[in-house]
């Protein structure tokens, strides 16, 4: 029986030349086609900072103002990209301080690639300076770690965890190594990884499911589709819209699933979830067949489980085994890469009209405008609203621009209004939901995607998490632009505080710095509106700068989020008010 | 709710440092206790099997042996009834040399599964095995001689059903 000996494969092979296991993660990386890390420099780390700089015409290293900003910032990358994320950090707390980023990467999918250094291997275990076990703290959110304590090993780790973090539904990798097998040698020689023995990347299709997921779509009158990121991830946006304009299914997104199709595509019907769109929430529980598509079917999309879709038969694509069954028990589960399997199942179905169905989505659409969004777009009370601002950002980017936004109401509303005619538009923290995740996020997008423009949208709460952040603006000059809805509040808390503590509002209340001040002391070019006239000529020139810039925007205080679904609530008693 | 019952947990995995963590972080996340664990080589060279006892639902174990299998280094991972098992588990008794030749004492091991390892001039050893439930029988009875040491293994288990892991590893490789 072969067994995965990569090592020796390697030997075997390819050429080899002497050199550091340091120069050797540089080296891989560069094979990997990664030539850009986020992160910052520590003792245990410090060999492959030496390497960074030697290889400076070929390596770029951003420094953040702090290891969760890196992690972040690699985030941003990945999603805007589709490469995996590349985050360096030392030891100790500097490993530890990337641990939010790697959840939060864990729960969303996004693929990193994090090297921390380590004391040396004879220290493991003794309590030495900046020793923590990052690896028993990693485990439980990574899609694999791995502790190198020889140099040889360098090679066949790295290109494993490439393997990992991209294949398949992607992930956080950690590769922690010990300071001697940095400063050791190694016969060097590079193989990418195709295959790990005991990973199935991508399950394998099964032609019977695609025929009865086709056979159930064909016969259904009021099919509904559900998708999430796993259309993005997939790539397979193309094969996604060919999908729904042929059978003519409505479809709505999840928080991370936005921008796989044009905000303004006939067939979109807006998003699910807690603060969703009154539509699809509601018709959830109308539609005959419930299609998802590498979406996961989270608390924040199904509301109460015991009450979501029962009527329905559920087809669930996707690229997860342990997804299937988890949280909504499916009549057909289609395994694979959506990529593959949305065009398998094309084949079979038959080119259909749901028109009259689609009406009823229009019908709530309405009063849905007429409650909610009206309200929020063209305000007539003297507060700002958050909707407008992100309103007025459309009306200048034409959904053209990439739209990061933190964890908390202008989340949502960023969610709910931003327009997107392009896919990896929206970044969002959603599974985790990680306050201070924008600001770095936006950094890595930007440096993603420098020909796009980036807006960031973060509350005032969020802000503070990680506005140190500034700083790495300050040094990379990434034009990113940033929008503070400030409410003065820790909005989202204050919302269900108001809803369901009797607006008891326990440390919401926030008092801020002066943020136009605080952006100035960066050398970003910053303005405050709170006055609506004012509001769309700030827009115009913050868009029309070159330069990274700041916009903070007073909001009213007590705007809160509707529609929403109370949590444990059914997601067609959502409230509009 | 769903009944509960005892399951057998059959993980086969890559024999690397940190695998008993990452599966052990799995029950752990979901709040569920292990009955018993034991890790031993499997019947594949190379591949370690980890056996579980857990005493849940079935919806829940199916989600768990998901999870399980989703780890990159597990090839395989089931979920087994008693019915399904042949199991065994080993124990160890540690009592004083003074109730060596108490015929009360002698009565309540001959039959069971069980013989004297060891005697020395302070103790001797009894090893038994068999289902936790007649080791456990077994413990009560021999308590009221004060036991000086007492140690139980967890449990190793056989499935009546086939477990494929050759097939995978066949397959992805």
């Amino acid at each position: 029986m072969k067994t995965l000996n990569m090592e020796a494969k390697q030997k075997e092979t390819a050429k080899t030349v002497k050199i550091s296991g340091a120069e050797a993660v540089i080296r891989c990386l560069l094979e990997e086609n990664a030539d850009l890390a986020f992160g910052y420099p520590g003792g245990a780390i410090m060999p492959v900072y030496d390497e960074i700089y030697k290889y400076h015409d070929k390596f770029h290293h951003v420094l953040t103002r702090h290891e969760q900003g890196a992690a972040h910032a690699a985030q941003g990358f990945a999603r805007v990209t589709g490469k995996p994320g590349i985050v360096f950090a030392t030891s100790g707390p500097g490993a530890t301080n990337l641990v939010t980023g790697i959840a939060d990467a864990q729960i969303d999918s996004t693929p990193l690639v994090c090297i921390t250094g380590q004391v040396a291997s004879h220290l493991l275990g003794s309590d030495a300076f900046q020793e923590t076990d990052i690896i028993g703290i990693s485990t439980p959110v990574t899609k694999w770690n791995y502790q190198v304590t020889k140099a040889s090993e360098i090679p066949a780790v790295m290109a494993k965890a490439f393997y990992i973090a991209k294949s398949g539904r992607p992930g956080p990798v950690l590769i922690d190594i010990t300071k001697d097998a940095q400063f050791g040698e190694l016969d060097y020689s590079y193989e990418k990884c195709e295959k790990v023995r005991s990973y199935r990347a991508v399950p394998k299709m099964n032609a019977e499911k695609i025929q009865e997921a086709a056979t159930i779509i064909n016969n259904a009158k009021k099919p509904f589709i559900v998708w999430g990121q796993g259309v993005i991830i997939g790539e397979a946006e193309q094969e996604f819209k060919n999908f729904i304009e042929k059978t003519d299914i409505p479809s709505a997104s999840t928080a991370l699933g936005l921008s796989a199709l044009e905000t303004k595509h006939p067939l979109n019907v807006g998003m699910v979830g807690m603060h969703g769109n009154y539509a699809p929430n509601v018709l959830t529980n109308e539609c005959d067949v419930l299609i998802a598509i590498g979406m996961r079917f989270d608390d924040r999309v199904t509301g109460n489980l015991n009450t979501y879709a029962k009527q329905a038969k559920v087809i669930h694509f996707d690229i997860d085994p342990a997804e299937i069954d988890k949280n909504v028990k499916t009549d057909v589960a289609v395994l694979g890469n959506v990529k593959q399997t949305l065009v398998e199942v094309m084949k079979l179905v038959d080119k259909a009209d749901h028109k009259s169905w689609m009406s009823e989505f229009d019908k709530l659409y309405q009063i849905e405008v007429d409650k909610v969004i009206n309200d929020q777009l063209n305000p007539t009370k003297e507060g700002l609203t958050m909707g407008e601002v992100l309103g007025g950002i459309n009306k200048v980017s034409n959904g053209d621009a990439v739209v990061v936004s933190d964890v908390g109401q202008h989340q949502m509303f960023a969610c709910r209004y931003a327009d997107f005619i392009k896919s990896r538009s929206s970044v969002t923290s959603g599974g985790l939901g990680t306050m201070g995740f924008a600001l770095p996020a936006a950094i890595g997008a930007k440096i993603g995607v420098p020909e796009r423009e980036v807006v960031a949208i973060i509350g005032d709460g969020g802000y503070q998490m990680t506005c140190n952040e500034l700083g790495t603006i300050l040094q990379t000059k990434a034009a990113v632009k940033i929008v503070v809805l400030n409410n003065s509040y820790l909005g989202m808390v204050r919302q269900w505080q108001e809803l369901f503590f009797d607006k008891r509002y326990a440390s919401t209340e926030m008092i801020s710095p002066d943020f136009v001040k605080l952006a100035g002391a960066y050398d970003i070019e910053a303005t405050r509106v709170s006055k609506r006239e004012d509001l769309e000529d700030a827009i115009k020139t913050m868009m029309a700068s070159k330069e990274a810039f700041f916009l903070e925007v007073v909001i009213e205080q007590e705007d809160n989020v509707f529609p929403m679904i109370p949590t444990g609530a059914t997601v067609s008693d959502i409230r509009l008010s | 709710m769903e009944e509960e019952q005892l399951y057998t947990v059959s993980v086969y995995t890559e024999n690397n440092i940190g695998i008993l963590n990452r599966l052990s972080a799995i029950f752990l996340k979901r709040h569920v206790n292990i009955e018993s664990m034991t890790v031993s080589k499997s019947e594949i060279e190379n591949v370690h099997r980890f056996t579980f006892v857990v005493n849940l639902s079935e919806v829940r174990i199916a989600k768990i042996i998901g999870q399980l299998e989703k780890q990159i280094e597990v090839i395989g991972a089931y979920y087994h009834t008693e019915d399904e098992t042949i199991y065994n588990e080993t124990a160890l008794f540690k009592i004083s040399t003074e109730h060596l030749y108490d015929e009360k004492l002698q009565k309540k091991f001959k039959f069971r599964r069980a013989h004297i390892l060891t005697i020395t001039e302070r103790y001797f050893v009894i090893e038994a095995s068999g289902s936790k439930e007649n080791i456990d029988k077994m413990y009560e009875r021999l308590k009221p001689y004060g036991l000086l040491q007492f140690v139980r293994s967890g449990r190793i288990a056989i499935t009546r059903p086939k477990m494929a892991i050759s097939e995978i590893l066949e397959e992805i490789n």
